[in-house]
């Protein structure tokens, strides 16, 4: 089950907000759609994201995916350890498997993100 | 492509049923992965896997003719088999590009079994019956056969109990009939995968039984079921071509590098091809695919162009990261002087000019 406490994206990222951060991942389904992680790349803090631009690259062994950011700001935390051990992206995908936090520069874009019943929607729906 | 469009082995539910992820592949709906392609690809490095192969294709090549037919078709010298022995082989166009790579069996010294890759049944049916088979019968048998490859150190071990064949005196590349459990089928020392093992070809409606049987009597010896994921990453470690990406109707075999299955003995004779792959083979080709791991992070993929000293100077034919070498490697084609172990080169990865390295091959050589 999708945690209630975040939001998503269709591209299947989440995104968990406190105060002006948002902490930002992939999904379970998203992990299990892309088999065995060995490679992340991710932006350097201080960049300045857009929401629906790409922000990084995920491949696991087979595929090369591209990464979405929820929410339009400013990347404060890069999880570099994430990064020299990807596989905890398929492990632990809403933990460990953080992946950037961003100063929100517009914290009204996490009402237009699906709450995780409508994500659950979705997943069913593709799962089809 | 819709999945019912898709061809399916006779296996087909018994995947599913295993949890597979199914994915489309030269037309059939296979496996990719059951537990993890990376858990699978060690697994069979340590002990074993089974694979399902049946989408594979089966030509029976029988007759008085079958073996001069064989001769001018085929790469490799077809002379040079004794019964229950097979080679890889190619079946070269007039070009030196090979229509496929294949696999040719001894039976009999006029009934052999050609084995050729999924993706290209009907192709090569079409290609060897253009070349008027003389004094021998073609038939494509592929529909009737599934085949499954238990492949890694273990393989012996797994297999033995099952089958009266005493398996330590089945060579490489010898097969025999024999049966394994209660059903009759012919057993290969071949593989795709750099390791000992086995390809067990059964009767298609068979074929299941024979799957379930292997399951149990390996698993508590570590064997698991193994997807096309890790059959490729297995593949490529070994440095063992992929038809299509490796090598094609525009790649000659001696610029794939297979210019040990290219016989010039004179009990060969003339073959499709053999102007082109003689010169070549003698005088060297214009270009090389070469083995490389990438000096700088990350991952090589199919289809990314390459360059030298900033030159363009080819693509990437196969590339991935190697699970148990824990490196990013891969194939490309680049000029033939630039192929030297130690050359730099770049890999264009989405726009990004990443650094990489010609190494020997293969990557990985399991210890004798």
């Amino acid at each position: 089950m999708s945690p209630e406490n975040l939001r998503y994206t269709k591209e299947h990222e989440w995104v968990r907000v406190e105060g002006d951060r948002g902490t930002i991942g992939i999904t379970d389904y998203a992990q299990k759609q892309l088999g065995d992680v060995v490679f992340l790349e991710l932006p350097e803090k201080g960049r300045a994201v857009k929401a629906g631009e790409n922000f990084g690259t995920v491949e696991s062994v087979k595929a090369v995916s591209e990464l979405f950011c929820p929410v339009s700001g400013e990347v404060i935390d890069s999880n570099a350890a994430l990064v020299r051990a990807p596989e905890a992206i398929n492990t632990d995908p809403y933990g460990q498997g953080w992946m950037i936090v961003v100063k929100l520069g517009d914290p009204g874009q996490i009402a237009g993100l699906m709450d995780a019943k409508a994500y659950e929607a979705l997943v069913a729906s593709e799962g089809k | 492509m819709e999945a019912s469009a898709l061809r399916k082995t006779p296996l087909n539910a018994v995947h599913r049923e295993l949890g597979a992820k199914m994915v489309p592949f030269g037309g059939w709906d296979m496996p990719v992965e059951y537990s993890g392609l990376i858990a699978e690809h060690l697994a069979v490095r340590s002990a074993a896997g089974l694979f399902d192969v049946s989408h594979m294709g089966q030509f029976d090549v029988e007759g008085a003719g079958a073996l001069a037919f064989l001769q001018r078709v085929t790469s490799n010298n077809v002379a040079k088999l004794v019964d229950g022995q097979a080679q890889y082989s190619a079946l070269p166009m007039p070009n030196g590009a090979p229509v496929d790579d294949v696999i040719v069996s001894r039976k009999a010294a006029d009934r052999y079994l050609l084995v050729v890759n999924a993706g290209n049944i009907e192709k090569d049916f079409r290609w060897l019956t253009a070349q008027a088979p003389a004094a021998c019968s073609l038939r494509n048998r592929s529909d009737e056969f599934g085949l499954i490859a238990l492949q890694g150190p273990k393989a012996a071990e797994i297999l033995q109990p099952l089958t009266p064949l005493d398996l330590s005196v089945l060579g490489y590349y010898r097969h025999a009939e024999c049966t394994v459990g209660e059903w009759p089928t012919t057993v290969s020392r071949t593989g795709y995968t750099g390791e000992d093992g086995f390809e067990i070809l059964i009767a298609a409606d068979r074929v299941e039984a024979l799957w379930r049987k292997l399951l149990e009597e390996g698993r508590e010896k570590g064997l698991v079921p193994a997807g096309l994921g890790a059959r490729d990453t297995l593949r490529l470690e070994a440095r063992m071509c992929l038809y299509g990406n490796d090598m094609d109707e525009t790649t000659t075999l001696i610029e794939a590098g297979l210019g040990w299955i290219v016989s010039l003995d004179e009990q060969k004779g003339d073959f499709l091809g053999r102007r082109v792959l003689e010169a070549q083979k003698k005088g060297g080709p214009p270009r090389k695919l070469a083995g490389f791991e990438m000096t700088g992070r990350g991952i090589a993929r199919h289809g990314y162009p390459v360059s030298v000293r900033g030159q363009e100077a080819g693509a990437v034919t196969s590339g991935t990261y190697a699970p148990f070498l824990q490196k990013n490697i891969g194939l490309c084609y680049l000029p033939a002087e630039h192929t030297a172990v130690g050359t730099e080169f770049d890999v264009d990865i989405r726009g990004r000019k990443v650094p990489a390295r010609v190494v020997p091959t293969p990557f990985y050589k399991r210890a004798k």
